[in-house]
């Protein structure tokens, strides 16, 4: 899947993708729960909080 | 999602460019158009601010179509703005004042250094998060 894709799916640009991809860019819990959503999995699976 | 941000972005071309023309309508008019006649250059003036409305929702319009990492960066790049506008603002009001500049403290200048702060802090944000 590319990142136009999952953007168009989750309703974010290509650029958002890229931005959350290189930890540019820490996404919204709306955006987080519909990328996971879209790969069936738990948002825990995606993002790890860093002190 | 491209479609409605190209319609969008179309719409708003078309508020801002027409209210640049009332704008001159209303600025050159009394002058080169209908010679004085008050009726007229109040009917153009708020033409203009009418058209001004339009443009500002087409605006709000565009800035509600943007995802979360756009509005962040665009309203980042309006706070630094607003904040770099007041400060230079009042230094220019300032400095006719007290007679420190030759020409009278003219909007004009205002209004280009808002939208060159804009373009510079949008710049940067674009560089620092895309």
């Amino acid at each position: 899947m590319t990142q136009e894709e999952l953007g168009e799916m989750i309703g974010v640009s290509r650029q958002t993708i890229n931005a959350i991809e290189k930890e540019k860019f820490d996404p919204s819990l709306n955006t987080a729960f519909k990328m996971s959503r879209v790969f069936q999995t738990t948002i825990e699976k995606f993002f790890f909080y860093e002190k | 999602m491209k479609a409605k941000r190209r319609k969008v972005i179309i719409q708003l071309a078309i508020w801002t460019w027409t209210w640049v023309a009332t704008l001159a309508i209303a600025t050159f008019g009394p002058n080169y158009l209908w010679e004085d006649r008050t009726i007229l250059t109040i009917c153009a003036v708020l033409l203009n601010l009418l058209n001004g409305g339009l443009m500002i929702h087409a605006n709000r319009n565009l800035f509600n179509h943007y995802d979360e990492l756009e509005r962040k960066i665009h309203l980042e790049s309006m706070g630094f703005t607003l904040g770099a506008s007041v400060v230079f603002g009042i230094s220019y009001a300032l400095v006719d004042q007290l007679d420190l500049i030759h020409s009278d403290a003219k909007i004009g200048i205002l209004v280009f250094f808002i939208g060159i702060t804009y373009m510079i802090s949008l710049l940067i944000n674009r560089k620092r998060y895309l």
